[in-house]
């Protein structure tokens, strides 16, 4: 049973490695970016399962793009490995610290303090004139473990394969960590609390170290956008970006690990061919698909699938 | 027999209400200790105060020798105290199983109770599931079961860990006159097991004379008797006060 599960997404696995390879370079495009995406709601999916919804992790999203980015300006390192660790460490450390705070909150107080954070960074950035203020500035990932990547002909490719290894190295932990004991107590803390706390484990804890972790991959993602867009700007934080992170938690549903990707990826299509078609209105279309999910697939796009396998 | 639980002058007021007045009471261990009262009396504050829900204004609670007045919750419940409730808390979303899972993994992995080196999780929920008869619910969803099952998990959940001092909170509130004994001998049989010391509030006085061995009989905050069953619910204060005779 677990061989044929390890099977599948290998296969899985596999096919995306090669329809990368031939689809055309928006296509690709839109592929990297939505596995990005995926990345981030898959952290978030870990704060839904909690009871948790954050309206902030534009945040770690952005510090995520911004640790990556600097690097070059600040130390002239452009080395994307290095780029992808600081995407990580600096928000890690800031989540850990904000953790302290925001585990104390729960519901409406939790999402607004989230997004409170989020806009300070906003402003902080748009403030300062050195990172290029509301006009960001571009990013500059030049090697790969030491291969030149700039120039090649394969650089949006090899960019692809690096949000796909990385999509399925956040996959593989998420699963792990939610069959752990510690991973298990989140559908258990958004259920009752007060019954976590007598039988002996820690509420607290446990949202923090969920917070951290959720934190860590919206900061992956940011570090990985901030490569694959080349250029990072300040409404990284913005709550309009939050907004869309939150729009592809509930569009995709908790069910499953697979499920933000899937959510990602719907995202950005219709996000893509709705800017195309009505540049001027194309949020409407949006709103118009989130109506839609909410009033017919309240658990997600992922309940269909569950629907037709309980058949 | 040896003391398992002290209270020193429990002092607990709500406004200008004592909830509780002074108490000091010894529970002995492998004790079964009912809690009798009117609604007001005092009982569940006892209890709220004993597993750390409230904080007494003043007054010390000895559990083991050791002060436990000023612990969370969280911490009682490592030291070996556990409850149940009036309104059963349960996982309401999950299955009954997911239920015991949770709690066993909670005791095992994420406290310092950890009994066991290596526990198989599917061998100590089916000893649970069938321990307390809820081996045909176990896959039903905890929200939707009945009341007298919902408190069966509740007390099962309590259970978990195996604990000194079990608290219940009028376990069979709810529960349907036939299902009440079934469901007391179950705890018991469990409590046994375990060499569990309880205390339990319960306003039914079969339940209370067939089950306990000593009661606590509030009114107004305050132990206005302690003794046998026998003699406790012969005292005419509790008479007038409590069973209303």
């Amino acid at each position: 049973m677990k061989n044929n599960y390890f099977k599948n997404y290998l296969t899985l696995f596999l096919a995306f490695v090669v329809l990368g390879f031939f689809v055309p370079k928006w296509a690709l495009y839109l592929m990297t970016v939505s596995l990005n995406y995926g990345i981030i709601v898959l952290g978030m999916l870990l704060l839904a399962r909690t009871g948790l919804v954050s309206f902030g992790h534009g945040l770690y999203y952005c510090l995520g793009a911004y640790a990556a980015g600097t690097l070059k300006p600040l130390f002239g390192v452009n080395e994307i490995s290095i780029m992808l660790l600081s995407s990580i460490f600096i928000p890690f450390i800031i989540a850990t610290l904000l953790g302290f705070l925001l585990r104390r909150y729960r519901d409406i107080f939790f999402a607004m303090l989230s997004l409170a954070f989020s806009m300070i960074l906003y402003g902080l950035l748009v403030k300062t004139s050195r990172l290029g203020s509301t006009d960001g500035f571009n990013v500059d990932a030049h090697t790969l473990m030491g291969f030149t990547l700039s120039n090649s002909p394969f650089e949006r490719y090899i960019i692809f394969l690096l949000s796909l290894f990385f999509a399925c190295i956040c996959i593989f932990l998420m699963i792990k960590y939610l069959k752990s004991s510690r991973g298990m107590l989140a559908e258990a803390i958004r259920d009752n609390e007060l019954r976590v706390e007598y039988i002996g484990a820690s509420v607290k804890s446990t949202i923090h170290i969920n917070y951290v972790i959720s934190a860590v991959f919206a900061g992956l993602a940011g570090g990985l956008t901030a490569i694959t867009v080349g250029h990072i700007d300040p409404e990284m934080s913005y709550w309009t970006t939050s907004g869309e992170f939150v729009f592809i938690t509930i569009l995709s549903g908790t069910g499953s690990v697979f499920a933000p990707f899937v959510g990602a990826a719907i995202f950005e299509t219709i996000r893509s061919f709705a800017y195309e078609l009505s540049p001027n209105t194309w949020q409407m279309s949006l709103g118009l698909v989130m109506l839609i999910v909410i009033m017919f697939l309240p658990e997600g796009i992922w309940s269909l699938l569950k629907k037709r396998k309980n058949k | 027999m040896s003391k398992l639980l002290s209270t020193e002058n429990i002092t607990k007021k709500f406004g200008g209400v004592y909830a509780a007045n002074s108490i000091s009471v010894d529970i002995d261990e492998l004790s079964v200790v009912g809690l009798i009262g009117s609604n007001g009396a005092g009982k569940t504050t006892f209890l709220n105060i004993i597993t750390g829900y409230l904080k007494p204004d003043s007054g010390n609670v000895i559990f083991n020798q050791q002060s436990i007045t000023n612990m969370s919750p969280r911490e009682i419940s490592h030291e070996g105290i556990s409850r149940s409730f009036q309104i059963p808390q349960l996982f309401t979303d999950l299955s009954v199983e997911k239920n015991l899972e949770i709690g066993i993994r909670i005791i095992e992995d994420l406290t310092p109770i950890k009994r066991t080196k290596k526990i198989n999780y599917d061998k100590k929920i089916n000893e649970l599931l069938d321990q307390f008869s809820l081996s045909e619910f176990a896959k039903s969803t905890a929200g939707k079961l009945s009341e007298g099952t919902r408190k069966l998990l509740d007390i099962s959940l309590a259970l978990v860990s195996q604990p000194k001092l079990l608290l219940l909170d009028e376990p069979t509130s709810g529960v349907s006159a036939d299902e009440k004994f079934i469901l007391m001998d179950k705890v018991m049989g469990a409590v046994k097991k375990f060499e569990t010391t309880v205390l339990f509030v319960e306003h039914d006085m079969e339940i209370i004379e067939k089950y306990t061995n000593r009661i606590l009989a509030f009114y107004d905050g305050k132990i206005i008797s302690d003794g046998s069953p026998d003699e406790v619910l012969k005292n005419q204060d509790v008479k007038k006060f409590v069973t209303g005779e």
